[in-house]
C-alpha cells in the first residue's frame, strides 16, 4: 500500500478552518490595507502628473545629484511617452503601501532580533521561508482571502519583501562595536535610551540598506502580483506575456526597470553616513560614488588602525 | 586622606556554573586547573583594595590578567560574582538598576581605549552625551560640554564629526565626555595605548595637568610600564586574575612581591614589554600611492627634505613598499619617465608587525640598511625605526 503524506490536505483544511472562522480578521486586514492603499494611490493622483514628476526629479536632484536629475527626468518622460504613466503611479502606490507596512513591522521585528538571540533564531527559519517559498504558492491563499485587487497583491508583496529589512536591522544592531554599547552603559542609559541614542543610529546605514532592499524586492513583486489583479506596470507585461505580444511586454518592463532604478538610487542615498569618509583620502582619488554595493559590511566606517 | 573606593574579595567567574569555580578557588586551585576541571574562566580573584580620594591608581598587568574585567567591574558593566565595591560608603554591588544608572550618570565616568566615540554625533554632542543621557536641557548641555572642550583644548572642532580628528584629538573628545559631567570618579580603560608614543606622552602631561587642577580620583588600567610608574600614585599589579602587590611604584622597584612582579620591574628589560609599534617613529617621508602618482614628484619630496627613503603607502594608509633617491633615480633612467612608483621598489623589504617585541627587532633593524618599516593587524603604516631610534629606546628604557 502506498502512504502519503497528506500535508497538502491538512493545509486546504486549514485554509478553509480560517476562511470559515476568521474571515472577520482578513475583512479588518483589508479595511487597513485597502485604506492605506487607496491614500497613498490618491496622495500619488492629487497633484497634476507634472507636479508630482517634477517632485521626483527635484528629490533626485536634491538626494543624488544633477547628473541623477537628468536622467531620472529622461526616464520619466519615456514612461509619459510610452502611455504607461497612470500604470506607473498604480505601481508606486503598491510598492509604498507594501513598503510602508514591511517597514512597520520589520524594523521593529529587527530590532527585537538584533538585542536577542532567541527571537532572532525563532524568525530565521520563517524569513527562510517567507523569501524561499514560491510566491505562486501564497499568491492562491491570499486570493481566497482577501479576493482579487490592490490588497492581495500588496499582503503577497509584503510577505515577500519583509525578511531582508528585518535582516539587515538585526545584522545592523549587531554590529554596533561593543565598545559604543559599553560607553553608552558607562555614561548611564537606560535600555531604551541605549536602542534610540546609541544602536538605532550607529546601525543605521544597515537598516537603510535594509529599507532599500525591501523597496526593489517589492518593485519585483509588482508582475506577479498582478496575476490576482494589482494593476499597475504588472498588468502590461502580463498582457504581453498573454497575448505573445513582445513589444507591449517590453515597453512594460522597460518601465519596471526605470522605476526601479529611480527608487533604487534615491533610497540607497539615505543610507550614506552624513560625515564625510576618512579624512586621510589622497589627492586626485576617484568619486566614491562606484562603491554604493548593498553589502552592509562595508558601510561600517572601519575603525582606524592605530 | 579619606578611602573613595573600597573593594574586598571581589570575584569574577565567567562561566555557567560559578558556585562551583568559587569553591575550588577557596580550595587554591590555579586559573588553569579550574578551567581545565570545570570550564570556567576565571576573570578576577579576591581583589582587595582602596584607593584613597584624589589618587591615580593604575591597574597593570599583561593582557589577560584580568584588568579590564577588574575596572569593569567598578561601574558594573561586568557584574561581580562575588565580593563587595564600596564608594563612599555605599555598596554598588547591592545597588539596584536605578541606582546604578545614577551613579553612572553622576559620579563615575569612562574613557575607552578605542575612544568608543558616537560616529553620528559631532564633537560637542559627543562631549555631552552623558549630559544628554542624564537628561540636561539642551542650553546647559551645550554650555558645560563646550567647558570640557575647552578644557582638554578642543573648543575649535566642536562641531567636527569624530571621523575627521586624528587619534590624540579624538580621544581628547573621550575625555572631555567623561569630565563633562563632573565626576568624582574617572575610569581610564588603556585609555592611551591606541595612541603613538608622542601623542601618548602628551595625553599623560594633559592627564597630570587636569588632575592638577582638580582632583578626581582616577582608576587607570594600562600594560605599560612607562605609564604607569609615570603618572600612577600607585599602583597594583596584576597577574592571571589575582593582584600580586600593590604599592608605590618606587616601593614596588624595591620590593617586588614575585619573580613575576620582578620581571616586570627589574627587567625593566623594556625591551621585552616593548613592542615595535611602540618605538616606531613617524618621522620618515610618506608618500601617497594614487592615479597618476609621480616618480619625479616623489624624488622631489625625498631630496626637499633631505632623506634618503620614501614609504609608499595608499589612501587607507596600507603599507606597499619603499623607494630610495637611487631606486627612484634607477627606475627613471629604466623607462624614460613612465615609471611608476612600484618600479623603484626595494627589493626584499618586508615590514614589522607592530606587536612584535622591541628584543625580536633587534637583529632585524642592525641588518636593515633602511629604517625598519612597521604595519599593524590591518596592514596600516604606523611608523618606522631606524638604528638611532632603536638605541634612543633602548637609552630610555634604562
Amino acid at each position: 500500500m502506498k502512504f502519503e503524506l497528506p500535508l497538502g490536505d491538512l493545509v486546504e483544511a486549514v485554509v478553509e478552518f480560517l476562511m470559515r472562522h476568521a474571515q472577520w480578521l482578513f475583512d479588518a486586514i483589508e479595511i487597513v490595507v485597502g485604506g492605506l492603499a487607496d491614500g497613498i494611490g490618491a496622495a500619488l493622483e492629487f497633484p497634476p502628473d507634472v507636479v508630482l514628476a517634477g517632485l521626483i526629479v527635484g528629490l533626485a536632484f536634491y538626494r543624488v545629484g544633477w547628473k541623477f536629475a537628468v536622467f531620472a527626468a529622461v526616464a520619466l518622460a519615456v514612461i509619459f511617452a510610452l502611455g504607461l504613466w497612470p500604470q506607473t503611479v498604480d505601481t508606486l502606490t503598491l510598492v509604498l503601501t507594501a513598503t510602508v507596512i514591511a517597514l512597520i513591522l520589520g524594523i521593529p521585528l529587527g530590532i527585537a532580533a538584533g538585542r536577542s538571540d532567541r527571537i532572532e533564531s525563532a524568525l530565521r527559519p520563517m524569513l527562510d521561508l517567507m523569501q524561499t517559498m514560491p510566491a505562486f504558492v501564497y499568491l492562491i491563499p491570499a486570493a481566497m482571502f482577501f479576493g482579487l485587487g490592490t490588497v492581495p497583491g500588496v499582503i503577497a508583496t509584503i510577505v515577500f519583501a519583509l525578511p531582508p529589512v528585518v535582516r539587515l536591522t538585526s545584522l545592523g544592531i549587531r554590529q554596533v562595536p561593543e565598545e559604543l554599547v559599553e560607553a553608552g552603559l558607562a555614561f548611564g542609559c537606560t535600555s531604551r535610551q541605549l536602542l534610540f541614542k546609541v544602536q538605532i543610529p550607529t546601525a543605521l546605514p544597515s537598516i537603510m540598506a535594509g529599507v532599500n532592499q525591501t523597496i526593489m524586492l517589492a518593485l519585483s513583486m509588482v508582475v506577479i502580483a498582478s496575476m490576482i489583479g494589482a494593476g499597475g506596470l504588472g498588468n502590461q507585461v502580463l498582457r504581453g506575456i498573454q497575448r505573445l505580444d513582445i513589444g507591449l511586454g517590453f515597453e512594460g518592463g522597460l518601465a519596471v526597470v526605470l522605476v526601479a532604478i529611480l527608487l533604487d538610487r534615491i533610497t540607497q542615498s539615505f543610507g550614506k553616513p552624513r560625515t564625510k569618509s576618512a579624512p586621510m583620502t589622497a589627492r586626485g582619488s576617484t568619486a566614491p560614488t562606484s562603491e554604493s554595493a548593498d553589502r552592509p559590511a562595508a558601510m561600517q566606517p572601519a575603525e582606524p588602525g592605530a | 586622606m579619606t578611602t573613595k573606593i573600597a573593594v574586598r574579595g571581589l570575584c569574577k567567574v565567567f562561566g555557567t556554573a560559578p558556585a562551583k569555580a568559587l569553591e575550588l578557588l577557596r580550595r587554591g586551585l590555579s586559573k588553569e586547573e579550574i578551567f581545565a576541571r570545570t570550564g570556567q574562566t576565571i576573570g578576577v580573584h579576591d581583589a582587595n583594595f582602596e584607593i584613597e580620594a584624589g589618587e591615580i591608581f593604575v591597574v597593570m598587568g599583561l593582557s589577560g590578567s584580568g584588568k579590564s574585567t577588574l575596572v569593569r567591574m567598578l561601574n558594573r558593566l561586568i557584574e561581580p560574582t562575588a565580593g563587595e565595591i564600596v564608594v563612599d560608603g555605599r555598596d554598588i554591588t547591592r545597588m539596584s538598576r536605578r541606582e546604578l544608572i545614577e551613579l553612572r550618570r553622576r559620579d563615575m565616568s569612562m574613557v575607552f581605549q578605542n575612544f568608543a566615540l558616537m560616529p553620528h554625533l559631532r564633537v560637542w554632542e559627543n562631549a555631552a552625551f552623558g549630559l544628554e543621557v542624564a537628561g540636561f536641557d539642551p542650553v546647559a548641555r551645550r554650555e558645560r560640554a563646550m567647558n570640557a572642550l575647552e578644557a582638554v583644548g578642543l573648543k575649535p572642532y566642536a562641531e567636527c564629526w569624530p571621523s575627521e580628528l586624528s587619534g590624540g584629538m579624538q580621544q581628547r573628545v573621550g575625555l572631555a565626555r567623561a569630565l563633562a559631567n563632573e565626576p568624582s570618579i574617572l575610569l581610564m580603560d588603556e585609555a592611551f595605548s591606541a595612541l603613538d608614543p608622542l601623542t601618548r606622552g602628551e595625553m599623560q602631561d594633559e592627564l597630570l595637568r587636569l588632575q592638577a587642577e582638580h582632583q578626581r580620583t582616577i582608576v587607570f588600567i594600562s600594560h605599560d610600564l612607562d605609564e604607569a610608574i609615570r603618572i600612577g600614585d600607585r599602583l597594583a599589579i596584576m597577574e592571571g586574575g589575582r593582584i600580586v602587590q600593590i604599592g608605590r611604584p618606587d616601593e614596588i622597584l624595591k620590593a617586588p612581591a614575585n619573580d613575576y612582579v620582578r620581571s616586570f620591574f627589574r627587567n625593566v628589560d623594556l625591551t621585552r614589554v616593548l613592542t615595535a609599534g611602540d618605538i616606531a617613529r613617524r618621522d620618515q617621508v610618506t608618500l601617497v600611492r594614487h592615479p597618476g602618482e609621480g616618480v619625479r614628484a616623489a624624488l622631489r619630496q625625498l631630496r626637499e627634505r633631505d632623506r634618503e627613503f620614501g614609504y609608499v603607502q595608499d589612501a587607507r594608509r596600507r603599507f606597499h613598499g619603499i623607494v630610495s633617491v637611487e631606486s627612484l633615480i634607477a627606475a627613471l633612467e629604466r623607462s624614460n619617465g613612465g615609471a611608476s612608483l612600484a618600479d623603484a621598489f626595494l627589493p626584499d623589504v618586508t615590514p614589522v608587525p607592530s606587536d612584535v617585541s622591541m628584543s625580536e627587532v633587534l637583529a632585524l633593524v642592525a641588518r636593515s640598511p633602511y629604517p625598519l618599516p612597521v604595519v599593524d593587524g590591518n596592514g596600516a603604516y604606523v611608523g618606522a625605526i631606524s638604528k638611532t631610534a632603536y638605541l634612543e629606546a633602548l637609552g630610555r628604557s634604562r
